[in-house]
């Protein structure tokens, strides 16, 4: 049980900044995702929490007090690698008792909590196993298990689900999503997966050059995202980001006109979710329809505007109107536009 | 998925391995083949005639109290040779594996005695511990030891697997050096996290990682120690005092070359032959099963 504060945690590899200032309260049993594509140094934060990278300046508190100097030993800490580190020479059950080995516990007992953990991830079966001996997913549980068998105040995920196939992804996301919650272990979890981020975080960090563009729940950051990156790179698909311009009577998009629910002048960025546009004969928004994706459940529209930009709407159910070169007339709720700063991509109002 | 080339007809492959096929029976099948021949016969004193015998060369060797005692010299210093090559090269690796800045020079710096011969090593440790010239030997002196390993048999010992493993070190040092290089970083990280300090995670992750390159390492030392050291002898201590440094290659020189006994010297390189690989089949038997895991 443990609360983790970054306070403007910053990273320098000699003149480049790649941390920028993150600072975060992670309240205890809370679990944070931390997402963003890649080179955004979401593995370089997590790795300065596990006490892997120096810290080049703020401050690391767990449990209330200093972490910066402290070994990775010292941190109480427990890692899931993404290519799951495991001991290659040692057995699961060695594998998963090695700290406790270390910490001198009795044999009796390391039995004992490996074998606990080992019911809890079904990998009683495979305690005499070598790594090598494994499946992809059963590596992970057993590098879930090493994580757990010590019983740590926090644990850290660094892409732990990337090295394994669509199918097992999504099942062993619900796994470590029960296990967490049932063990109540606050966690930090890194992703490039925004799919990954919504389904599991209590709250995400969007990462993006260093800086923590967002830091909110899923729906938070989906409903009201405070920058253009963090607007674009929550949700599938990404949110149509298109120039406009503010007058009194609303936003002009060359000829169209839409509401302008910030009163906004001058030029700003538009975003909309092609999720949140539906077909309406008197709608605002033109768009020439080029090609459909139909999903089954749902039908992507790629087109593009009167103007030119390329635009993209998500119907549901099947739409059968998509083929071809067609015009379809579409309008979105004044509450579900968002509108961003040009310069500084803030969301404004 | 291994890739097999299959060759159509029979004569380029021939071709191929010709060259490796004449080497081996020139250097080595033929003599191989003479020395066994060899070591049937006795030659008189003279060298001008020999007498058939058959296994006699062989049976007074194994009752030569002499030869039994190179038996016991050889397996002290083939396994001192190989402990003063191997852990001192290690300990060197793990080190500039720790090195971030610069640790290409200390790596260039540390390949450098692999380049000396093995004679040329042999006389440059010859001259540092020189009874009467050497620097060290002097400086030993002055701290009240008496160097002396032209009398001494433990000193001549010392000093030649000293200058046998010093340049063997650089070798050993390459091999560990890029295995260590080899084990994933995260495996290092994760029993770190998992509260093994610095010597601990060296001996419970990385020294069993190592084992396979560990292995080879032995192999390949325990045979430059039985063959290769000659010229390390020869010039330091030409196997004395009294036998005390005369391995059986040494014996194997000083018999045929120096005594002329060019019989019983053949047998004893049969008897070699059949020691080192009896020793490379039981290593790689043995030893083989625990290092892969």
């Amino acid at each position: 049980m443990a609360t983790v504060e970054l306070d403007d945690i910053k990273k320098r590899f000699g003149a480049t900044e790649v941390i920028k200032g993150v600072s975060v309260d992670v309240a205890d049993g809370e679990f944070i995702v931390i997402v963003g594509p890649s080179g955004c140094g979401k593995s370089t934060l997590l790795r300065m929490v596990a006490g892997l990278e120096t810290i080049s300046d703020g401050e690391l508190r767990i449990n209330g007090t200093r972490a910066n100097e402290r070994e990775p030993m010292d941190r109480d800490i427990a890692m899931v690698f993404q290519n799951y580190a495991l001991y290659p020479h040692m057995s699961v059950a060695q594998n998963m008792g090695y700290g406790l080995r270390i910490k001198g516990l009795p044999k009796a007992e390391i039995a004992a909590k490996v074998r606990d953990a080992a019911e809890l991830l079904q990998l009683t079966e495979l305690l005499d196993r070598k790594p090598r001996q494994l499946s992809g997913g059963q590596r992970q549980r057993v590098a879930m298990g090493r994580a757990i068998v010590r019983e740590p105040s926090v644990f850290l995920f660094d892409e732990p689900l990337s090295n394994l196939d669509a199918k097992l992804r999504v099942q062993m996301r619900l796994e470590i999503r029960e296990l967490q919650a049932k063990l109540g272990i606050t966690s930090l979890y890194v992703t490039h997966d925004q799919v990954e981020a919504m389904t599991m975080a209590d709250r995400m960090i969007v990462m993006n050059e260093g800086r923590a563009e967002q830091i909110g729940t899923p729906l938070d950051v989906y409903e009201r995202p405070e920058s253009l990156f963090a607007a674009q790179f929550i949700g599938s698909p990404s949110m149509n980001v298109v120039a406009a311009e503010g007058r009194e009577d609303g936003l002009h998009l060359g000829d169209m006109v839409l509401p302008n629910p910030t009163g906004a002048h001058g030029t700003v960025m538009l975003g909309l979710r092609p999720e949140h546009l539906s077909p309406d004969p008197g709608g605002p928004i033109t768009m020439e329809v080029l090609l459909a994706e139909p999903l089954g459940a749902n039908t992507l529209l790629h087109g593009r505007l009167a103007n030119g930009q390329s635009f993209t709407v998500s119907l549901p159910g099947v739409h059968r109107a998509g083929h071809g070169s067609q015009t379809l007339r579409l309008s979105i709720p004044p509450d579900k536009m968002h509108v961003f700063d040009k310069k500084s991509g803030r969301r404004l109002g | 998925m291994e890739k097999r080339v299959t060759f159509k007809g029979w004569l380029l492959p021939l071709c191929l391995i010709a060259p490796q096929v004449f080497i081996s029976a020139v250097f080595f099948f033929y003599p191989a083949g003479q020395a066994v021949w060899q070591s049937l016969f006795i030659p008189d004193p003279f060298g001008l005639s020999s007498q058939f015998v058959g296994l006699e060369n062989f049976e007074y060797l194994l009752g030569d109290p002499y030869y039994r005692a190179s038996f016991v010299t050889t397996a002290i210093f083939s396994t001192l040779v190989t402990l003063a090559a191997m852990i001192p090269a290690l300990f060197l690796a793990v080190m500039a594996d720790r090195l971030v800045k610069s640790a290409g020079v200390y790596r260039t710096l540390l390949i450098w005695p692999y380049a000396v011969a093995p004679a040329v090593a042999g006389v440059l440790w010859l001259f540092m511990f020189n009874t009467r010239v050497g620097v060290i030997a002097w400086y030993l002196g002055q701290l009240g030891y008496d160097w002396n390993h032209v009398l001494n048999e433990g000193e001549a010992m010392g000093l030649v697997v000293v200058a046998s493993a010093w340049g063997r070190i650089s070798y050993n040092f390459l091999f560990f050096f890029a295995a260590l290089q080899a084990v994933p970083r995260s495996i290092i990280e994760a029993a770190a996290i998992d509260g093994a300090r610095f010597w601990r995670r060296f001996f419970t992750i990385v020294l069993p990682l190592l084992s396979p390159t560990t292995f080879f390492l032995l192999v390949v030392n325990i045979v430059y120690a039985f063959f290769e050291t000659f010229g390390v002898i020869h010039t330091i201590t030409s196997g004395g005092p009294q036998q005390a440094t005369t391995i059986l290659v040494y014996k194997v020189f000083s018999d045929g070359f120096v005594g002329q006994d060019l019989g019983s010297s053949a047998a004893q390189s049969v008897i070699l032959l059949i020691v080192v690989g009896l020793l490379t089949v039981l290593q790689f038997k043995y030893i083989e099963k625990r290092v892969h895991y």
